[in-house]
């Protein structure tokens, strides 16, 4: 058994980490953070240089076309860097729609654009209140083209295509669903910005009016692609949740340390040590699931949907778990705009509910647990 | 990454599992699985029995206390095979559960402290299970303070005579040995004054006085000294040397991995795949399913994290303390777990034993559970470690730490 990351994957990520400090410090988050621009661009250039925005895409795609353990350790480091660029929408909403439903044309179109950091893409799945399911689906697709709104959409005011979940069918069952490709700088687009949890990541709302669509994957595949598509998001995720949830952890431990009240440094009291105690239990926990999701997403192992349902609910609960008791550590320096933790606190919040809450994943979870002992 | 064996790993575990299949007592898998937690009862059988003869047979084999030099009893194996080894036990490795102190404390503290001789005539008698050991540590006024202990140790000729009382003495009343932590020394700090040794159970002055646990089971004991002799031959590591001695002991109860954490999980979901509700059935209930949402994350993050931590050692890196967490987890989720399937079966969760539902498998494991959370040192001990060895936050404030012992307030302890 070698349940870990090899020694080449390792190095890969300490390459991104050290890449990630240098580039992506807090300073730099907070320039998107306080508005100054919607995205760190000069990040973006930057991954897509190193070739991280394209390690799990094909090499004839334009991709490094290493795989997805090395995506998932990147993942890690842009959580634990809080990174303030479309990561997570282009990299593992977009790009793996493509890789699982896209034509050859449409792979050669995107994927490489991608992998260069030319383009930015989106998944654009919600309408409003609601967890994935098809029947909150009703944005229509017919002739071609997309009527609805969707709302909200992850970065959809800086992406340039996004992943359209449309109504094609009125049977009610899940082949009412097909995807569609749409680019959102044509006629028939408009985009809203919307104030969210987690500026440095933004959320739009998108009306498609008569806007031009390609169908992605075959008419009626929709939800189906879409699953696979959210279980593979969700294990990428989880890395990232983890690498937050470590860095929130860190910045708690460092200061514990650093603290003096009482006489004492606060870390040496005992309530104190307990609730960090209890935060490095939780990510450790959320580690050992993901890395589990990280073999399944990586072999393509039949235990994927279960591994990455799991791994999800983990990642989800220690990063929230952590950011919020990191800011308790600090006392009332954690509550300020000044202290970093408030953005660990918004990204960890923010990401609870991004691929559908923790109460859509345990409900996932149960049912393929069900599934797998009835088989 | 990958789930798989080394060729060699491989080869051993085949081995194993063909040598396990052809000789385990297979009469009582059934029952052991389904005891895996609260109480291990065998119906028509003596627990104690079964398992010396079934460790009996594997030291004749060779398959007991895998990672012991053979000399001694052992196998010499790598911690990875003795991993392989527990996987594959499975069930029947409930019943090394009376040998865990000996096996996981008394024989490596020996290995590293008793003179050769010694080793060699009590060791593999220890490995085979034909006699049993158990750890003379806590006291009454001590618990998580070990070190605060107050039996003495006089020296008379060359021999050591010892009185006070120890408690919470796992398998004393079958024990035929056990190591013994003293104090020699009074007017020194807590830590400084204390001697180590081994000594048999049967020796004039011992009384063992059974306990009668919380959940009804009596597996540990009050033992009481008066008088009793043990030869300095018999004395571990130096005198005044014993917390060091200890420390080896403790190092070695913390650093065993491998085995499958008993968590609850499993037992609950069946339960809930099963259990019909006024509304339908378990598994179907919301809010039965975000609880076992909850439950299985942290079920399946311990099996994955031990993984993590066989994968180090066959890498051949060290356990660490961050494996404090299977307990920690572990044992207020069994808790939890218990009272959760208790609540599900409403006014009839308070009837227990073989009147209860599936014969009060949930009512035994209520009421084992808090001890989990104690034995082996309590969950705050857990978290403190974790907090200290592997946050590397600050010690806990000892004010006695630099105080000779019996300077030290004795008010409100024993």
């Amino acid at each position: 058994m070698n349940f870990d990351f090899s020694d080449d994957q390792k190095q890969l990520r300490d390459q991104a980490r050290k890449f990630l400090a240098e580039k992506c410090s807090p300073k730099a988050v907070r320039i998107v953070l306080d508005g100054k621009a919607p995205y760190d661009k000069e990040l973006w250039k930057g991954l897509a240089e190193m070739g991280f925005l394209g390690v799990a895409i094909p090499e004839e795609f334009g991709g490094a076309g290493a795989g997805h353990l090395e995506l998932c350790v990147i993942a890690e480091e842009m959580g634990r860097a809080n990174a303030p660029v479309p990561f997570s929408s282009t990299v593992y909403l977009a790009a793996e729609a493509l890789l699982i439903a896209g034509s050859d044309a449409q792979k050669k179109k995107w994927l490489p654009a991608i992998a260069a950091g030319e383009a930015i893409g989106t998944l654009a799945l919600f309408e409003g209140k609601g967890n994935p399911s098809p029947k909150n689906v009703k944005l229509t697709a017919a002739n071609g083209v997309l009527n609805g709104v969707k709302k909200p959409v992850a970065d959809g005011g800086i992406a340039d295509f996004a992943v359209v979940a449309a109504r094609t069918g009125s049977s009610g069952r899940d082949n009412d669903i097909s995807l569609f490709l749409v680019d959102l700088k044509a006629g028939g687009v408009d985009v809203k910005s919307l104030t969210n949890l987690d500026p440095t990541r933004g959320q739009a709302e998108i009306t498609f009016k008569d806007a031009k669509a390609e169908p992605l994957g075959a008419a009626g595949e929709g939800w189906s692609i879409l699953t696979q598509v959210l279980d593979r998001a969700a294990v990428l995720c989880a890395f990232e949740q983890v690498g937050g949830a470590d860095r929130a952890l860190e910045m708690g431990r460092d200061y514990a340390l650093d603290r003096i009240a009482f006489g004492r440094q606060i870390g040496s009291f005992q309530a104190v040590k307990h609730m960090l105690a209890d935060m490095y239990v939780s990510a450790t926990l959320a580690r050992s699931n993901s890395y589990y999701g990280a073999w399944a997403l990586s072999t393509n192992a039949a235990e994927l949907p279960e591994a990455a349902a799991a791994a999800r609910i983990s990642a989800t609960q220690a990063f929230q778990h952590c950011a919020k008791n990191n800011i308790q550590v600090h006392g009332g320096m954690g509550f300020t705009w000044e202290f970093d933790c408030h953005m660990y606190y918004r990204r960890a919040n923010a990401m609870a509910l991004g691929l559908g809450s923790l109460s859509y994943w345990e409900d996932q979870l149960i049912d393929r647990m069900r599934k797998k002992n009835a088989a | 990454m990958n789930f798989d064996d080394t060729p060699q790993e491989a080869e051993f575990r085949a081995t194993a599992r063909a040598w396990i299949s052809a000789n385990a007592p297979r009469q009582y898998e059934d029952e052991l699985r389904k005891s895996s937690l609260g109480r291990t009862v065998l119906k028509n059988a003596d627990i104690l029995e079964v398992a010396k003869a079934w460790q009996k047979k594997k030291a004749d084999a060779g398959w007991a206390c895998l990672h012991w030099p053979k000399e001694y009893g052992g196998r010499g194996s790598s911690p990875i095979e003795r991993v392989i080894w527990q996987q594959e036990e499975g069930p029947f490795g409930q019943l090394s559960r009376m040998f865990i102190i000996g096996h996981g404390m008394c024989g490596p503290t020996m290995m590293a402290f008793a003179r050769e001789e010694h080793k060699r005539s009590y060791l593999p008698p220890l490995a085979s299970g034909e006699k049993v050991w158990c750890q003379l540590f806590s006291e009454p006024a001590g618990g998580s303070d070990v070190a605060g202990l107050r039996t003495r140790a006089e020296k008379d000729g060359d021999d050591w005579v010892i009185n006070g009382q120890k408690i919470w003495t796992s398998g004393a009343h079958y024990s035929d040995y056990g190591i013994l932590l003293t104090r020699t020394d009074p007017t020194v700090p807590k830590h400084k004054g204390l001697t180590m040794f081994f000594l048999d159970m049967k020796s004039p002055g011992v009384e063992v006085r059974p306990i009668k646990q919380a959940s009804g089971a009596s597996d540990f004991n009050e033992v009481y000294f008066t008088n009793v002799r043990i030869p300095d031959h018999q004395r571990l590591g130096e005198v005044g040397d014993g917390w060091n001695v200890s420390l080896t002991t403790l190092m070695n109860e913390r650093s065993a991995i491998g085995a499958a954490v008993s968590t609850g999980f499993p037992e609950l979901f069946e339960y809930c795949s099963s259990l019909m509700l006024d509304d339908g059935p378990a598994i179907e209930d919301r809010a039965v399913r975000s609880k076992l949402a909850h439950w299985a994350v942290k079920a399946s993050g311990l099996k994955y994290t031990s993984m993590r931590a066989i994968s180090a050692l066959s890498k051949g890196e060290r356990p660490g303390p961050e494996n404090s967490i299977g307990k920690l987890v572990a044992g207020s989720m069994i808790q939890d777990v218990a009272t959760y399937a208790l609540d599900l079966q409403g006014a009839a969760g308070v009837v227990s034993g073989e009147d209860g539902e599936l014969a009060g498998r949930f009512q035994a494991m209520l009421l084992r559970a808090p001890g989990t959370r104690v034995e082996g040192g309590t969950d705050e001990i857990m978290r403190n470690i974790i907090a200290e060895r592997v946050l590397g936050l600050p010690g806990d404030i000892r004010v006695d730490k630099d105080v000779p012992f019996n300077k030290i307030p004795t008010k409100g302890r024993g």
